[in-house]
C-alpha cells in the first residue's frame, strides 16, 4: 500500500479504438486495389513511379520531421498520392524530387502532421506541373507488352526524359477539350484509356472509398457534394450545349476527378471540421473543376480546385460551426 | 406495449457498456468493516459541520455533523463505534478531506436507535423537505447535489416535469439497474412523494434499453392512479447527463448557464428517489447506498449494500481482491470517474461504483498531433467544437475558450474517447475551467483591493482638498 502501483489519470479512463496511425495505415491499405489497377494497366513503370515518390517522401520526413513521425503512415500516404498523380512514363528523379518537395513544403514547413493548410501530395504535384510541364503531360500510349517501361523512367537526374524513348498518347479529358473526341464510358469506369496512374479506374478508387467511408475515416460528404456539384453543372452546361460541352457521366468518370474527390479532398488536416462545412467545401471543389475544365486553359482542374478550396477551410470552419447546445442561433454568431 | 422505440439525443458515443459483469448479481449487503472514515464534504454546497468529539461514542443513524446552510445536509454514523479521529482523510476527489473516523463497535447489533417515522401523506412540502434534508439525502448519481434544494424551486419556476434518470450510462456500472430491478416500488414510493411535494402531474422514468429487466420491473409496479411512464432510451453515452435527458423527454434545451427547473424539469436519480422513500418507510437517514464494483481487475465483481464511508480497501477485499493485472481503480464510471491511489479512500454519499481496469483497458499514453478528423465535434452532445478549443487549451488562451461556450462544456469525456490522437481533451477543458475561475476570483480579489485603496485615498484626499480651499 501506498507505492504508485496504479495508473493516476483524469477522465475518461477508456478510449474508443480509432488511433491516428490506424487511421493513416487504413488509408494505405485502401490505396492497394487503385496501386493494383494502376499497374494493371501501365505495367512496372506504375511501381516504379509510386516507389520514388514514396521514398522521397519518406526520406524527407526521416530527415527534417519529428522523431518516429514515420510510423504514423501520413508520409506514405502523400507518397503513394502523389504517385498516383503522376504519367507513368515520368523519369524517376523527377518524381523522387515531387515526393521531397511534398513532405518538406507541403507539410514539414507548416509544423509536421496536422499543420498544414494544402493536402501535400497536391503540393507536390503542383510543383512538379509548375517545374516539368512537358514530362507531366507525357501520357503513355498502349505498351506491346506488360513489362515494357512507358516511358523514359530511368532518365538521368536533372536530365529530361529521351523523347525517343516515349511515345505519346491522349487522355480522354485532353481528346475531349483540343479535338472534341469522346471516350466510351465502359473504357472510362475501368480505367482502359490514358492518363496518371492512378485516375483511370474508378471502380478501384470507389471500393477503397467505401471502405474508408464505412469506417468514418474520410467524411463521406465530401466526394459525394462534389461529384453531385459536377454533375449536375456539367449535365445543365451539356443540355444548353451538347456538341461543345460532354454529359456528365464523362465529367465524373474521365481525369483526375475520382481520386481527387475520394482520396484528396478527403484528407483529413486539410478538410473542414464541420459536416456542413463539408458540404460546401465539396460543392467548392466541384464548381471550380467544372470552371476550369470547361473554360479553363488546362484539360484538368482537379488539383487546382482541391488546393483552392484547401485555402478556404479555416473560413469555412469558421462560418459553419453548429449552434451550441441550449443557446439560439444569433448568440453564436 | 406501446415503448417498442427508444429516443435519445444527437451526437454522443458507444462505448461498449461492459455491464454483464454484474447486471444480473444481486444485491447483498457487506458486513461492517472494522472502521469507516466520513469526510465532512459528500455533497455539493458547503461541507457539513461537525458536531462530535474525539473518543465520543455513535450509534448507527445518529448525526455527526450538521448542515451548514440550505444547501448543505447533514452527515449521519454509517455504523455504531466511537470516534478515534477527526482530521485529514483521503478524499476521492483527489485532495484531503475533514472526516470523522469511526472504530466501529465489533460486536454491536448495529440496530440505530428507535425513531418516528414522519407519515409523508399529511405533510406540507416545507415539512417533506426538511424531512430530506435532515436525512441527509443527496443526487446519488455521482453529482451529489443536496436533493431537498431541487424540491424547492423558487416560485417563478413552475415544475412541470419530474424525470426520474435511471438511464445509467456509465459504462461497467449497475448500481442504479439492481436498484430498479429488485427496489421498483421503492423507486415508484419516492416518485409518489416528490410528486407530491413538487405539486407535478407528470413524472417520466428514463431507462436505457440495455436493461430490459429493468423496464419491466418499473412498468408492472407502475401506479394507476397517478402519471408515471417509463421512456425506454437508445443506449448511447451520455444518455443519462441531465440537459441530455430532459431534450429527450421533454423536447426542451435546457438554455446555456441555466437550470432544468428554468425549463420546468427536476431530474433526480433513482437511487436518490429510492432513498427519500427509505426516510417514510423506516425513518433511517442515509448511511448506505448501493455500489456496484466492477471491472475486469476485481475478482468477484459484485453489486454491493455498504455503509457510507467505507474504505476502498475493505470493499475491495471482501470482492476477493484485485487480479495481478489491475492496473487503474477508478471511483464513479470509466467516463467521468476519478481515479484513485490510495486504499484508505471512503466510498461516500456520491460514489456510484468502484471500477478496476487491467492494463488492457487502461487508455494508451502516447498523443499525436490534432489531424482535424472532426469526430470530436460530431461526439460533442453539447455541440461544442473540441478540436479548437483543444488547440486554445494547449496555447493557455482560456478567456477565448470562454467566447467558444467552453462553460457549457459538461466534461462527459466524449471527445476524448473518440480522438484518434489521444488528446485529453476534457483534461485540458477542466483545467480551462478551473484556470478561468481562478483568473475571476483574482480578478475580483484585486476589484476588491483596488476598491478598497481608492476609498482609503478618498479618506486622505477629503481633508487635504478641504484644506486648500
Amino acid at each position: 500500500m501506498g507505492a504508485p502501483r496504479f495508473e493516476l489519470t483524469a477522465s475518461p479512463h477508456i478510449k474508443g479504438p480509432d488511433s491516428t496511425p490506424r487511421i493513416m495505415w487504413s488509408v494505405v491499405g485502401s490505396l492497394v486495389p487503385v496501386i493494383a489497377a494502376a499497374t494493371y494497366y501501365f505495367g512496372p513503370s506504375a511501381l516504379l513511379v509510386i516507389a520514388a515518390t514514396t521514398f522521397g517522401c519518406l526520406l524527407t520526413e526521416r530527415l527534417f520531421g519529428k522523431g518516429g513521425s514515420i510510423a504514423d503512415g501520413s508520409a506514405v500516404i502523400t507518397g503513394l498520392l502523389l504517385g498516383l498523380t503522376l504519367p507513368a512514363g515520368l523519369p524517376l528523379w523527377m518524381a523522387f524530387a515531387g515526393g521531397v518537395i511534398a513532405i518538406a513544403l507541403g507539410k514539414l514547413i507548416f509544423g509536421g502532421l496536422g499543420q498544414n493548410v494544402f493536402n501535400p501530395a497536391l503540393l507536390g504535384r503542383a510543383f512538379l506541373q509548375a517545374a516539368f510541364p512537358e514530362d507531366l503531360t507525357t501520357w503513355p500510349a498502349a505498351a506491346e507488352s506488360w513489362w515494357q517501361l512507358r516511358g523514359d523512367n530511368f532518365a538521368f537526374p536533372l536530365m529530361s526524359a529521351d523523347p525517343l524513348a516515349t511515345v505519346t498518347g491522349a487522355t480522354p479529358l485532353g481528346s475531349m477539350k483540343f479535338e472534341q473526341i469522346s471516350t466510351e464510358l465502359g473504357s472510362l469506369v475501368l480505367g482502359s484509356t490514358g492518363g496518371s496512374l492512378g485516375e483511370t479506374a474508378a471502380v478501384a478508387i470507389l471500393l477503397g472509398g467505401g471502405y474508408l467511408a464505412l469506417k468514418k475515416y474520410l467524411n463521406w460528404r465530401i466526394p459525394v457534394s462534389i461529384l453531385a456539384t459536377v454533375a449536375v453543372l456539367a449535365q445543365i452546361i451539356h443540355l444548353v450545349s451538347p456538341e461543345l460541352y460532354p454529359d456528365a457521366a464523362f465529367m465524373l468518370f474521365s481525369g483526375g476527378l475520382m481520386l481527387g474527390a475520394v482520396f484528396m479532398a478527403t484528407d483529413m488536416v486539410t478538410s473542414p471540421t464541420t459536416n456542413l462545412g463539408c458540404w460546401i467545401f465539396g460543392a467548392g471543389i466541384g464548381a471550380l473543376v467544372v470552371l476550369i475544365r470547361l473554360w479553363g486553359g488546362l484539360p484538368e482542374g482537379v488539383m487546382y480546385a482541391i488546393l483552392l478550396m484547401n485555402a478556404m477551410v479555416p473560413f469555412i470552419n469558421r462560418a459553419t460551426q453548429p449552434r451550441v447546445f441550449g443557446t439560439k442561433k444569433e448568440a453564436v454568431a | 406495449m406501446l415503448n417498442l422505440f427508444g429516443v435519445t439525443f444527437r451526437h454522443g458515443v458507444h462505448p461498449p457498456d461492459s455491464k454483464g459483469l454484474t447486471e444480473h448479481i444481486p444485491v447483498r449487503r457487506m458486513p461492517f468493516p472494522k472502521r469507516v472514515a466520513l469526510p465532512l464534504r459528500q455533497h455539493a454546497g458547503n461541507p457539513a459541520k461537525c458536531l462530535v468529539e474525539v473518543g465520543q461514542h455513535v450509534e448507527r443513524g445518529d448525526k455527526i455533523a450538521e448542515a451548514d446552510g440550505f444547501v448543505s445536509v447533514p452527515i449521519h454514523a454509517s455504523a455504531a463505534g466511537t470516534v478515534a479521529e477527526i482530521g485529514w482523510w483521503p478524499h476521492q476527489d483527489g485532495s484531503m478531506c475533514e472526516a470523522v473516523v469511526i472504530d466501529v463497535d465489533e460486536f454491536s447489533p448495529q440496530v440505530p436507535r428507535p425513531r418516528s417515522v414522519p407519515q409523508w401523506e399529511g405533510l406540507t412540502p416545507a415539512a417533506v423537505r426538511s424531512a430530506v434534508q435532515n436525512a441527509g439525502v443527496v443526487g446519488l448519481g455521482g453529482a451529489a447535489f443536496p436533493t431537498h434544494v431541487k424540491l424547492a424551486p423558487p416560485e417563478d419556476c413552475p415544475i412541470e416535469w419530474l424525470l426520474v434518470n435511471g438511464a445509467e450510462c456509465e459504462p461497467y456500472l449497475t448500481t442504479d439497474h439492481r436498484t430498479m430491478v429488485e427496489y421498483p416500488e421503492r423507486v415508484h414510493f419516492g416518485i409518489r412523494i416528490m410528486m407530491q411535494c413538487l405539486g407535478v402531474k407528470r413524472a417520466v422514468i428514463g431507462v436505457e434499453m440495455n436493461k430490459p429487466d429493468a423496464i419491466e420491473a418499473l412498468e408492472r409496479t407502475c401506479p394507476t392512479d397517478i402519471d408515471v411512464t417509463v421512456r425506454p432510451l437508445i443506449v448511447k453515452y451520455p444518455q443519462g447527463a441531465e440537459k441530455m435527458l430532459i431534450h429527450v423527454v421533454t423536447g426542451h434545451e435546457v438554455p446555456s448557464g441555466k437550470l432544468p427547473m428554468h425549463v420546468g424539469a427536476v431530474v433526480q436519480n433513482v437511487g436518490s428517489i429510492a432513498s427519500i422513500a427509505e426516510i417514510f418507510e423506516t425513518g433511517l437517514p442515509l448511511i448506505e447506498r448501493v455500489v456496484t464494483v466492477t471491472g475486469p481487475g476485481v475478482v468477484k465483481p459484485s453489486n454491493l449494500i455498504v455503509p457510507v464511508g467505507s474504505l476502498l480497501g475493505d470493499v475491495l477485499d471482501y470482492c476477493g481482491g484485485l487480479t495481478d493485472d489491475a492496473a487503474e481503480i477508478v471511483f464513479g464510471g470509466p467516463m467521468m470517474g476519478a481515479s484513485q491511489p490510495d486504499m484508505r479512500t471512503p466510498l461516500i454519499k456520491g460514489t456510484t461504483g468502484v471500477v478496476v481496469l487491467t492494463k488492457a483497458e487502461v487508455k494508451p499514453k502516447q498523443t499525436y498531433p490534432c489531424i482535424k478528423c472532426g469526430h470530436c465535434l460530431d461526439a460533442c452532445p453539447v455541440f461544442l467544437n473540441p478540436s479548437h478549443l483543444g488547440i486554445l487549451a494547449q496555447a493557455g488562451r482560456y478567456e477565448e475558450m470562454k467566447d467558444e461556450s467552453l462553460m457549457d462544456c459538461m466534461l462527459c469525456g466524449c471527445c476524448s474517447y473518440v480522438c484518434p490522437s489521444n488528446i485529453p481533451l476534457s483534461q485540458m477543458f477542466a483545467l480551462g475551467k478551473s484556470g478561468l475561475k481562478r483568473q475571476q476570483q483574482a480578478a475580483a480579489a484585486l476589484a476588491a483591493e483596488k476598491a478598497a485603496a481608492e476609498e482609503a485615498e478618498a479618506d486622505i484626499a477629503v481633508p487635504t482638498g478641504a484644506g486648500a480651499t
